[in-house]
């Protein structure tokens, strides 16, 4: 994570069918972790897949109100449809994918 | 209303929140820079507390403010206040007043890992630095409980949050919905330390009060007392009326009752100006045709009355007031007459006094009239009442207004004596209507029980009501108590056939004495008479006795002449 807004979209697909938006406010460890454990999934079950869009709130404070953001990080999947939202550092990554309906509820 | 004064840099710097009353008990309004919690239960009227503190603070202050709303949408807080005139939309084009509605589906999130509330943080970082607000209103923070599962995260982060608003040194409200054993459901006051507001809302014989107490005002000295208070059309009105005090002043002018011979019970001037009056009777004895005189006498003298009526509209009562010959209309057409007709159960009684100020203040009264004050009661509990007429009878008595309450007395609760609310102690003179039933029919008596300052007659008096108005007659005191109305009459009849009797004896033994007075004369007379003759005869005796007594001696010497001869002859 280095940009507040960077899309990391794998080459050799056109269609991105999984975006995904991961609201931060800066770099604290929670942010760092989170990002890292969103990624470590998506490389593992989504790649050239998905897209990422970290938004940093210290930088876009409006977006917080618009989106409805309380709890930070959080982590809004886009698409597919329907939309939902997980928040935390996403250290469970079990949990993560089961909420990401990667995978179906043990 | 003002606290004493110290030295003000020493104090707590307070705010004002701009809502009626709520300044006054607590000095000034709300900490400045710290937060407050206003909490209480559901329609306790905490938002709109909260509401206000940020509206008012925008118009009347000049303080933007940030509402946080956790429950209620924009859209919906717009409604709310658009009631009491408030223009939302437009306080907001002028960034006056941010709305942000925080909206948490607990369905829709999942919780995995550590979290903070940075978010909120932000948004309402954002929001302040948006309007340069000086006011935060969080309603209610306690809301994200049922939105998020990590209570350990959530207490830690409000604690951080209110800590962060008071380093910003914005006046911050925080409801909060009132919990078992505690005043909010999870604790929140624990880290509020600054000033705490409880509101309650109670629910006494289908009547509800509102109430206000201040349960905690750190560096501050506050009212201790539950305030009631009111959300009328333009707010929020807390009534600090239980601080009036008692430094008033009186008056030693006196006004009539409208009836001369009430007055002359009075001293012979009637009450005094500013005084509170209570009459109190059993129904039906004529205590509103009294008050009505009253209100006349005012008005002929140009002063203002207002007449507060629980019983009968004022259509109702000019009619009934026509039938004893008192017509109050043109008064009323010329503005110095004001009725105010209501229910007494369709307020609470706190509304009724929030009404009856705003009704005074409006119509400025020489003299106000309640009737029946004691139909208020209905409104509350007894205590309620009385606490209310405290306040009333002393906030008039310092606008030296006279108040003329009328209080309806039940005979079945005991003596006529023993009235309720303990008004009687209140009141500056204490006049009492009683009927009283002789011979099969009911008559009314008044008499004063108590009139401070003055002397008042002892006497009872029966009171007519007839065709032309209200009579006084002297009642008769027999030897079976006080007679009235047809036993009085009956009484007066027999004792004016009673002096009928002794005339005509008086007039007879007159004439006896007459009578006896010619007969001893006429004896006189006869024994007179009787001494006359008998002198007569005596004189006629002695003249006998005289005539004989000479002739005897004619004869002696007659004799003694012839024999002288013989005695010569003889006796020589």
């Amino acid at each position: 994570m280095k940009k507040n807004s960077r899309t990391q979209k794998k080459p050799g697909r056109k269609t991105t069918e999984w975006i995904l938006r991961l609201y931060v406010a800066g770099q604290t460890p929670k942010s760092l972790s989170a990002f890292a454990n969103l990624k470590k999934i998506c490389e593992e079950h989504l790649a050239n897949r998905y897209a990422i869009e970290v938004v940093d709130l210290l930088k876009q404070p409006q977006l917080a109100q618009d989106d409805q953001i309380v709890a930070l990080p959080t982590l809004i999947r886009r698409l597919p449809e329907p939309v939902k939202r997980i928040i935390g550092d996403l250290s469970n990554l079990e949990r993560v994918m089961v909420g990401m309906d990667l995978k179906p509820a043990a | 209303m003002t606290m004493p004064k110290i030295n003000s840099s020493l104090l707590l710097k307070k705010v004002p929140t701009g809502i009626t009353g709520f300044d006054d008990i607590t000095g000034g309004g709300l900490p400045a820079g710290r937060p407050s919690l206003v909490c209480g239960g559901p329609g306790c009227g905490k938002s709109l507390f909260a509401t206000e503190f940020l509206v008012r603070g925008a118009i009347e202050f000049n303080e933007p403010g940030v509402m946080m709303t956790f429950e209620e949408t924009v859209n919906d807080i717009k409604k709310n206040v658009a009631s009491l005139g408030y223009d939302i939309s437009g306080l907001i084009d002028q960034k006056k007043l941010f709305i942000d509605h925080v909206h948490i589906d607990r369905n829709k999130i999942e919780e995995n890992g550590e979290y903070d509330l940075e978010g909120l943080f932000i948004r309402l970082d954002h929001a302040i630095k948006t309007i340069k607000a000086r006011r935060v209103v969080l309603d209610t923070a306690e809301t994200l409980f049922s939105g998020l599962t990590n209570e350990a995260i959530l207490r830690s982060e409000l604690h951080r949050l209110f800590t962060w608003l008071k380093d910003k040194g914005i006046t911050t409200v925080l409801t909060g919905e009132r919990g078992t054993g505690q005043l909010t459901r999870k604790g929140l006051e624990e880290y509020v330390s600054d000033c705490v507001v409880l509101l309650d809302h109670r629910v006494n014989g289908q009547v509800s009060t509102r109430r206000l107490r201040i349960v905690k005002y750190r560096g501050s000295m506050h009212g201790t007392n539950e305030y009631p208070f009111l959300i009328n059309d333009t707010g929020i009105c807390v009534m600090p009326i239980t601080r009036a005090g008692m430094d008033y002043e009186v008056s030693h002018q006196r006004i009539s009752s409208g009836l001369p011979a009430v007055d002359d019970m009075l001293g012979g001037k009637g009450f005094y100006r500013g005084s509170s009056i209570l009459l109190s009777g059993t129904a039906g004895t004529g205590k509103s045709s009294l008050a009505a005189y009253l209100a006349e006498a005012a008005c002929r003298r140009g002063e203002r009355c207002l007449y507060f009526s629980f019983e009968e509209s004022p259509s109702q009562i000019m009619r009934n007031m026509k039938s004893i010959g008192l017509d109050l209309e043109p008064h009323m057409r010329k503005g110095k007459l004001r009725f105010h007709s209501t229910r007494p159960t369709v307020h609470g009684i706190e509304m009724h006094l929030v009404l009856m100020h705003k009704q005074i203040e409006d119509f400025k009264p020489a003299v106000v009239i309640i009737d029946p004050a004691s139909n208020l009661k209905m409104a509350g509990t007894p205590d309620d009442a009385t606490s209310m007429f405290i306040r009333l009878i002393d906030f008039l008595r310092k606008q030296k207004i006279t108040a003329f309450m009328t209080s309806l007395t039940d005979p079945a609760r005991g003596t006529l004596e023993a009235t309720d609310e303990g008004l009687s102690s209140l009141v500056d003179t204490w006049m009492l209507l009683r009927d009283v039933e002789i011979g099969g029919e009911r008559n009314r008596l008044i008499y004063v029980l108590k009139s401070r300052g003055m002397p008042h007659s002892n006497q009872a008096r029966e009171f007519v009501i007839t065709p032309r108005g209200i009579k006084l007659i002297d009642a008769y005191l027999g030897e079976h108590g006080v007679l009235t109305g047809s036993a009085r009459l009956n009484q007066e009849n027999r004792e004016r056939a009673a002096r009928q009797t002794s005339k005509e004896e008086f007039e007879r033994k007159q004439l006896a004495l007459e009578h006896r007075r010619k007969a001893i004369n006429a004896q006189i007379d006869a024994l007179r008479a009787s001494i006359a003759a008998d002198e007569e005869e005596f004189a006629r005796t002695t003249a006998t006795d005289q005539l004989r007594d000479r002739q005897a001696l004619i004869n002696r010497r007659a004799m003694l002449a012839s024999r002288r001869v013989a005695l010569i002859n003889g006796d020589q």
